[in-house]
């Protein structure tokens, strides 16, 4: 079969870009309903504290207020994962992070709800909050969550494989480095909001802007006693997600259990502060990354340990832990792995997925670490990664299959674009470039909730009139997925894109597909419509052959047409073969379903976590300057290749890529989620800089087709992966400009200045800024002060001595 | 007479100072009754349906508020409706496309890609409108520095500026500002 495309491998505007350009895209907080009241959430303002007493009869009695809601009204405990669920919508006894909701109130306007917040009263009795890893694992006395057997640890995971002493004892040389990436967010334009509406006939409708329709439809019937049958969820359309609107948030249930008291719709908004807040965004991990290599470079054994700083809840967190461990064996070749991943509470707000969930922090200190090697070894660092490559079809050592596999090619395009290995070490003093190379999944192996049903399903129905209707349950959070589902059905039924009418994200309306998370739409929700149209085309291909009078392999759909190949000229409208087809077969209509195939894992316990039916590759290239002066790092120019297996809509998986690069870009040089006794430091867009577009660097995509043999037309992610080359990238690029390791993120001119001795003084230049292992636990506040004046005591005597 | 019982009321109206505000929104003079502490952004999108405007921080950090008052790009979070002049027209992205003709900015955003998920796209066409009407044929900095208010978190700003050039050079050639079949505008 020759495989010539009508609508994939097209640059074709997306089919809701009309929408989102003309203003008439509805977004969860366009939605205006008759008689809508708005809500708004008291949060708490302690980082740790028992709830003493809410009273609310002073906001009941606001003019203008109408219900409010406590913990008390919603005791259930809910959360992403269905393991580790210890979240509840509203804080019941106890808060455990600045921001986390505790009351929510309904009244007749916004001014009102939010005047109506401060007459809540709620007593707290503060506990000490715990605010850092080191903290979190030695502190027994304090407990964030009773749950926690040692400490504040959330979760422990330990895996091995091959044979790691034999590995270690057989390499020339061993790095041991210590890391340290700090948390960042995604801060969405769009802040969360939702709408819900219990109506008249006893069901609820909730618009929301989710990633995660599906699992917030199981959260909502737990939570709110309500069968499913009975709740409807439709994910609007997202303004922004990269993981920050995958977990089910206390917004979401307040509104419906509002709306479900008052008989009234209710929304409820998010204001910029709270989505710093609401956060779930990229763990701080500090981590210890030890390797064996031979001579020539070859890695003889890898000892990866990481230390996650989760904050209050669970989110995804068991998944972030396993994540940060789970693919660092699909890149290089690794004879032997040990993981050790540990992630503790903190009195912070959640940590969840952010774009590269979990293995953007992995990859980043692997690929500096890689760098440190190939110096150490004398070894162009692109020829050194291009000689220890995981090859394509086969297995890691922890037991993942990895099949199509394309980081050669993009090392080889990043290179070339770029003329690295010519320019790496001979740039003038403050000019640097830094190469990396990343991997990343086209969607998880396994479901969150373990089961044997699809992961992703679609219903294809075609109208007499030559419409063409596609329902899937994804959510379109601006990645493209409505125009994958479109560009999929249209390419295999012969149609133009414009042609489809997709229904994406409601649970009522369209089957289930599990969500817009861990890049697994375009493969799975992908395979799914196109196993549905490919039935009906059939149907259409058999209708126009006895037409035609041409044997059905000849003929080919496109452009709205059905024609013989030999003899274009011989054809029937697609609206004809529709007719025909109907009238022979009833109504048009058919569903498809993707579930990954077995086997793609290992079948230990930990083994969920890493597989995908594909890995996405990628390589990027940048370019640097450090003014030697005030430390500031200019980025001059990002290369980011990456093998999306094939390209579906080649300007789509350029914006991926460019975004994720620009993304990258943000969190190394400057973004991070940093506290103050539990206070967010910059909980707006003044002082959580995004990057401006003075400020973003140049950016090229470069795609590269491995043509996957289990993906839509050959398609594998582009959504996450782009983003985790980039990292590591600039920080072997600031090092080969100025000869400095940041072991530690984000690259700040302040920190740039200390490496340079000329932040102080004392004018003490030094080749690294890094952690050098955990740090020390704050003792008690009491011993701290005793152990002062001991100090203070024995000098005093020094003196006098 | 019996005597009549004071009805109480379950939930009592709040406090209410609203003013009758007229604006000029999109060539339409409307009048409605609002705070007047709020917003232009609040009562555009509240009072006039006007829900393509939209709100990123309400703080003037972001720029996805962004309208144009006679022409010149601003921030409608931090305007209040009675601050302007009673002749001040007001363009807001739903009054970019004139009848069923698109603006070129829209044309070209939608085949550069340069919305991904749309949120801040209102406010960053309405900049690159303004620039453009003062400047046809900006360079790339120029572009670079006319959007610098509007934060966007998808493009990374590179599919921003090629529609940009694109809408100039589409102006320039006084290309049709009819939206083209799709298949037409496939460009590789």
């Amino acid at each position: 079969m020759t495989e010539t495309f009508s609508v994939v491998g097209k640059r074709l505007p997306k089919v809701n870009s009309w929408a989102h350009l003309t203003g008439a895209a509805k977004y969860a907080d366009d939605i205006f309903l008759p008689r809508m009241l708005f809500g708004r959430l008291l949060r708490s303002t302690q980082p740790h504290a028992r709830i003493k007493r809410i009273d609310t009869s002073r906001a009941l009695a606001h003019p203008g207020v109408v219900a409010i809601a406590t913990g008390a009204d919603m005791p259930e405990k809910m959360g992403i994962m269905p393991s580790t669920q210890d979240e509840t919508a509203l804080a019941v006894d106890k808060v455990r992070y600045v921001g986390e909701p505790v009351a929510a109130v309904a009244a007749v306007d916004e001014d009102t709800a939010f005047d109506a917040l401060s007459l809540i009263d709620v007593d707290y009795e503060p506990l000490e909050p715990i605010l850092t890893i080191e903290d979190a694992l030695a502190r027994d006395d304090v407990k964030i969550h009773e749950t926690s057997r040692r400490a504040n640890v959330f979760k422990e995971v330990h895996l091995a494989f091959g044979d790691l002493d034999a590995g270690f004892a057989s390499a020339d040389h061993v790095r041991d480095d210590w890391f340290f990436f700090e948390g960042n967010t995604h801060a969405p334009i769009e802040s969360h909001s939702a709408v819900a509406s219990f109506d008249g006939d006893g069901r609820l409708t909730l618009w929301t802007c989710t990633q995660v329709p599906h699992y917030l439809h199981r959260e909502l019937e737990k939570v709110l006693g309500l069968p499913r049958a009975r709740i409807r969820v439709i994910a609007t359309p997202n303004g922004g997600a990269f993981g920050g609107k995958s977990d089910p948030f206390g917004h979401e249930f307040a509104a419906a259990l509002l709306s479900m008291r008052t008989r009234r719709p209710v929304k409820i908004t998010l204001d910029r502060e709270e989505v710093f807040y609401a956060h779930r965004g990229r763990h701080p991990v500090k981590m210890r990354i030890k390797t064996g290599v031979k001579k020539d470079g070859e890695l003889t054994a890898v000892h990866y340990q990481s230390w996650l700083d989760g904050g209050a809840y669970a989110s995804y967190g068991i998944a972030t832990t396993y994540y940060t461990g789970a693919l660092m064996t699909v890149t290089y070749r690794i004879p032997a792995y040990k993981f050790d991943g540990v992630r503790v509470y903190t009195n912070k707000p959640p940590c969840g997925p952010k774009r590269g969930h979990g293995t953007t922090q992995p990859r980043w200190g692997f690929e500096c670490q890689l760098d440190k090697i190939s110096v150490d070894l004398g070894l162009d660092p692109l020829e050194y990664r291009k000689r220890i490559l995981q090859p394509a079809n086969s297995r890691t050592i922890n037991q993942l299959r990895v099949t199509s596999m394309g980081l050669g090619q993009c090392l080889d395009a990043v290179g070339k674009a770029t003329r690295f290995s010519d320019k790496h070490g001979t740039l003038p003093k403050g000019k640097g470039i830094g190469l990396a190379g990343s991997a990343y999944i086209s969607g998880a192996g396994l479901p969150i909730y373990w089961n044997e049903m699809p992961h992703s399903g679609a219903i294809v129905k075609l109208d007499r009139g030559g419409g063409v209707t596609v329902a899937c349950g994804t959510a379109e959070i601006g990645q493209g997925s409505d125009n994958v589902l479109a560009s999929i059905t249209a390419e295999v039924l012969g149609v133009l894109p414009d042609d489809v009418h997709v229904v994406s994200g409601d649970t009522s309306l369209a089957p289930v597909d599990l969500g817009s998370y861990s890049s697994r739409v375009t493969f799975m929700a992908g395979n799914a419509v196109k196993a549905a149209a490919t039935k009906l085309r059939a149907h259409l291909l058999e209708a126009a052959a006895a037409k035609l009078q041409v044997p059905a392999d000849r003929l080919s759909l496109a452009g709205r047409k059905i024609f013989d190949t030999g003899d274009p000229r011989t054809a029937i409208s697609f609206i004809e073969a529709v007719v025909l087809a109907e009238s022979k077969h009833g109504t048009l209509s058919a569903a498809g379903s993707y579930k990954p195939p077995a086997g793609i894992g290992g079948d230990f316990k930990g083994a969920g976590v890493g597989p995908t039916p594909a890995y996405s590759y990628q390589a990027s290239v940048a370019e640097v300057s450090v003014d030697m002066e005030t430390g500031v790092v200019t980025v001059d120019r990002i290369v980011t290749a990456h093998d999306c297996g094939r390209a579906l809509n080649p300007a789509n998986v350029e914006g991926q890529i460019e975004g994720s690069a620009y993304m990258g870009y943000g969190e190394i040089i400057g973004e991070e989620q940093i506290f103050r006794g539990g206070l967010h430091k910059k909980p707006s867009l003044l002082e959580y800089k995004l990057p401006t577009s003075l400020d973003t660097p140049a950016l090229e995509a470069i795609i590269v087709e491995s043509v996957d043999a289990e993906g839509p037309f050959g398609g594998k992610e582009a959504g996450e992966g782009p983003l985790n080359p980039v990292i590591p990238a600039i920080t072997n690029a600031v090092y080969d400009a100025i000869g400095v390791r940041f072991d530690e993120t984000p690259l700040t001119a302040d920190k740039v200045l200390a490496a340079l001795g000329k932040r102080d003084n004392r004018g003490v230049p030094k080749d690294r800024i890094g952690p050098d292992g955990l740090g020390e636990a704050k003792q008690d506040s009491t011993q701290r002060r005793l152990g002062f004046t001991t100090e203070a005591r024995e000098r005093k005597k020094a003196v006098r001595a | 007479m019996s005597a009549v019982e004071p009805r109480t009321w379950r939930v009592t109206e709040p406090a209410s100072s609203k003013q009758l505000i007229t604006l000029d929104v999109n060539g339409e003079r409307q009048t409605f009754a609002a705070e007047p502490h709020h917003t232009l952004l609040e009562v555009l999108r509240e009072e006039l349906g006007l829900t393509g405007t939209k709100h990123g921080c309400e703080l003037g950090e972001c720029g996805a508020c962004t309208v144009l008052v006679d022409g010149e790009p601003v921030l409608s979070c931090l305007t209040l409706p009675i601050q302007l002049a009673p002749t001040a027209a007001i363009t807001t992205v739903e009054g970019l496309t004139n009848g069923a003709s698109l603006d070129p900015l829209q044309i070209a955003f939608a085949e550069e890609g340069a919305a991904q998920c749309g949120y801040c796209t209102p406010g960053m066409l309405m900049a690159a409108r303004a620039l453009l009407d003062a400047n046809p044929h900006p360079t790339r900095d120029e572009i670079a520095q006319a959007i610098s208010g509007n934060l966007c978190r998808c493009t990374g700003y590179t599919a921003i500026y090629e529609a940009v050039e694109s809408a100039s050079r589409a102006t320039s050639a006084g290309a049709p500002v009819e939206r083209g079949d799709p298949v037409r505008s496939e460009r590789r």
